[in-house]
């Protein structure tokens, strides 16, 4: 017999964490000396009261769909990637170096090769220390750390000293040529009022197409069934015939590859040249939305939209308070992380009781009532 | 390369080693009591900001020690409420730490000093001053008349900050606490198997708290020596993966003091060494210095490989303990 309904572990729970996260930062913009209802209402204004900040929600929530799915999918083989960061990292380097050495005709064609050019860099990235945790058992979560730190090294050497435009002083690469300039929001959405400077563009879909590949992957075929099957118990997997080393190696492969098709979204469709640091945290909001939405693709996309929300209401509010700096949202971010991850049990325990309560005196009501 | 050069070096890898061995040190009874702890950047990150806004404030580094101690146990004892009272996911909590304090600092930083993100920069006492030992000089042109021994003595003996030497007093008293007194037995047992130390009569919530709260302190001086000591003065972010650097030296070190000291003074002559030299020519090879940073992590992922010995952790690391009923 579960202890709550499903609804209230689905909805109730995560949305209790997050109205603690948001009340804890409240408190933390009341002691900076300003007025935390003001802020919320530029914020919300920022985000979704103009084309033009919904246009930056909406980029901001492409990238944290794509590391969100990626942390989701590695949650349920109970894998921890902390890695995106730099599994994103590499992924923008595969679409630079597909867009780069082919002149690709038309951006349809060049989307599809940056979408394998960046699943498989950022896969590949994912590769060693996938192996390590299955074979040789080295802890998934520092291994990615570090792999992490060795991608940054890896970007600025090959940003300086391979890719680096004659010339110039900038880390970066070479634009992208005009035919592979993916259609932004303005071209193909002109009627909802967004204009050209919108960094929205048409990777949004491909974010929306993995959340139902991710679905029909986890809950419709047999591999998602062996994912979940181990990520339940390992032991009771194996005794059924799944392979751990397969499980690991797959799960992470897929989440690696995610993660680096983040980067078509900022590097292909916004940047148009491979930048330094464009990841900019990504992959770690990545574990905040994964978590927050109950590694449900559809927890994921609504998490994804709250984060992107606060990314772009979280720069408007830098310019209408200067007194409270971007950095607040990693505030709030830490506080989604620490109430719906770490602290989960401090929402949960008195939610089970309240519901176990509940039930216990609706119980007794019922074997009352035939009585009379 | 002469030899006042090779100390020169030698010198700056003790400066730079100090932050690494201290945060080290504290994932070492952390890790060893069974809570894992990537949260030791951050906790490095908010001792480091408020050592240094209130060293600032008040005028005395003293007094910026004491805060940025106390910021640096305060989260410890978020980390230990989520991980040890709610049984949460440790590496979760440690993720969030981090993220806090990334956040936190800057945001007060801001409210206080209104420089973007930084401190004004610290000046007489406001920082730790370096010591100069007897008979050692510590003027450069002082140190290049003396003789060899004399050079050795003045140029990396003499002249640190009294935190280096308090992290290196710390390494013998560690290996004292963990594996000489009664207290020592038990975290480490904790760690091993909580369930015996429970039915031994000891607390196990009791012995997970202090190792916790040990972190704590020991993060809080590696913060207070990288704003008070190392620089003068927070800047964002300026932790800059110190504390995943102790991490992965922690498990060079196989979660054992001696070679704590011994990974840290090899990553800080890593990073030493990349400061001083860009790029490092050997023949027709060409190291970036970037391969140079990227080192500690590699060695690190290296040893985790278990192919240059095998690096076991704690065995319950990572668990949560719940108490038979």
């Amino acid at each position: 017999m579960d202890k709550m309904p499903k609804w209230a572990d689905v909805i109730l729970i995560p949305m209790i964490s997050v109205i603690l996260a948001l009340l804890v930062s409240g408190l933390a913009v009341v002691f900076i000396g300003e007025s935390p209802i003001e802020a919320m209402t530029v914020m919300v204004r920022g985000a979704f009261g103009s084309a033009y900040g919904w246009g930056y929600t909406l980029y901001y929530a492409t990238n944290f769909i794509f590391t969100g799915l990626a942390v989701a999918v590695a949650f349920h083989a109970r894998m921890f990637n902390i890695g995106g960061e730099g599994q994103a990292s590499l992924g923008g380097l595969g679409v630079a170096i597909v867009l780069l050495s082919v002149a690709w005709p038309h951006w349809t064609v060049a989307l599809i090769a940056a979408i394998a050019g960046s699943a498989l860099f950022g896969a590949a990235w994912a590769t060693i220390p996938a192996y390590l945790q299955a074979k040789r058992g080295s802890h998934i979560v520092i291994t990615t750390i570090m792999f992490n730190y060795i991608a940054a090294s890896l970007l600025v050497y090959l940003l300086v000293n391979v890719f680096r435009v004659e010339g110039s002083m900038a880390p970066e690469t070479a634009r992208f040529a005009e035919a592979m300039h993916l259609p932004s929001a303005a071209d193909f959405a002109s009627f909802l009022g967004f204009r050209g400077s919108t960094p929205l563009n048409i990777t949004f879909f491909i974010a929306l197409l993995a959340c139902v590949g991710v679905w029909i992957l986890i809950w419709r075929t047999r591999l998602g069934y062996e994912i979940r099957a181990f990520g339940h118990s390992e032991t009771a997997a194996v005794y059924a015939g799944i392979n751990p080393t397969r499980i690991i190696m797959v799960s992470m492969l897929i989440s690696g590859g995610l993660s680096g098709m983040m980067a078509i979204n900022v590097v292909m469709g916004e940047a148009e040249r491979l930048v330094l640091n464009f990841v900019e945290g990504a992959g770690f909001v990545g574990i905040a939305v994964a978590l927050m939405g109950r590694s449900h693709p559809v927890g994921v996309v609504l998490a994804a939209l709250l984060f992107g929300a606060l990314y772009q209401g979280g720069a408007e509010l830098q310019f209408e308070m200067p007194a409270i700096s971007r950095e607040m949202i990693l505030v709030i971010q830490a506080l989604v992380i620490l109430f719906t991850g770490a602290l989960d049990n401090m929402v949960r325990m008195p939610m089970e009781s309240l519901f176990l309560s509940l039930r216990s005196r609706r119980d007794a009501a019922e074997q009352r009532s035939p009585a009379e | 390369m002469d030899f006042l050069t090779i100390l020169q070096i030698l010198d700056s890898t003790v400066r730079l080693a100090t932050p690494l061995l201290l945060a080290c040190l504290a994932g070492l009874y952390s890790e060893r009591a069974g809570v894992f702890d990537i949260g030791l950047e951050g906790k490095i990150l908010a001792s480091a900001f408020f050592s240094a806004a209130v060293a600032f404030t008040s005028g005395s580094v003293w007094v910026g020690l004491c805060a940025g101690i106390a910021a640096s146990m305060a989260l410890a004892l978020l980390h230990g409420a989520a991980s040890i009272t709610f049984r949460g996911n440790q590496l979760i909590s440690g993720v969030a730490i981090n993220f806090l304090a990334a956040g936190v600092t800057v945001v007060i930083a801001q409210t206080w000093f209104s420089q973007g993100g930084r401190t004004p920069a610290l000046s007489g006492d406001a920082r730790f001053d370096n010591i100069v030992f007897p008979g050692a000089e510590s003027t450069m042109r002082g140190v290049a008349q003396q003789g060899p021994l004399g050079q050795v003595y003045s140029e990396l003996i003499s002249g640190h900050s009294i935190l280096v030497y308090v992290a290196l007093l710390i390494v013998p008293l560690t290996w004292w606490v963990l594996f000489r007194t009664r207290f020592g037995l038990r975290l480490r047992a904790v760690g091993e198997n909580p369930a015996a130390v429970d039915t031994a009569g000891v607390s196990v919530v009791g012995l997970r708290y202090a190792a916790v709260m040990i972190a704590g302190v020991l993060c809080g001086l590696a913060g207070a020596y990288l704003a008070t000591g190392l620089s003068a003065g927070f800047v964002k972010d300026m932790s800059a993966g110190r504390g995943f650097i102790a991490l992965a030296a922690l498990i060079f070190a196989k979660w054992r003091p001696w070679y704590a000291l011994s990974a840290c003074l090899l990553f800080g002559l890593l990073d030493a060494i990349g400061n001083r030299y860009q790029n490092i020519q050997m023949g027709e090879l060409i190291i970036p210095v970037q391969f140079m940073q990227a080192l500690p992590y590699i060695l690190t992922v290296i040893i985790l490989a278990g192919f240059v010995g095998k690096a076991i952790p704690p065995r319950a690391g990572g668990e949560p303990y719940v108490k038979e009923r």
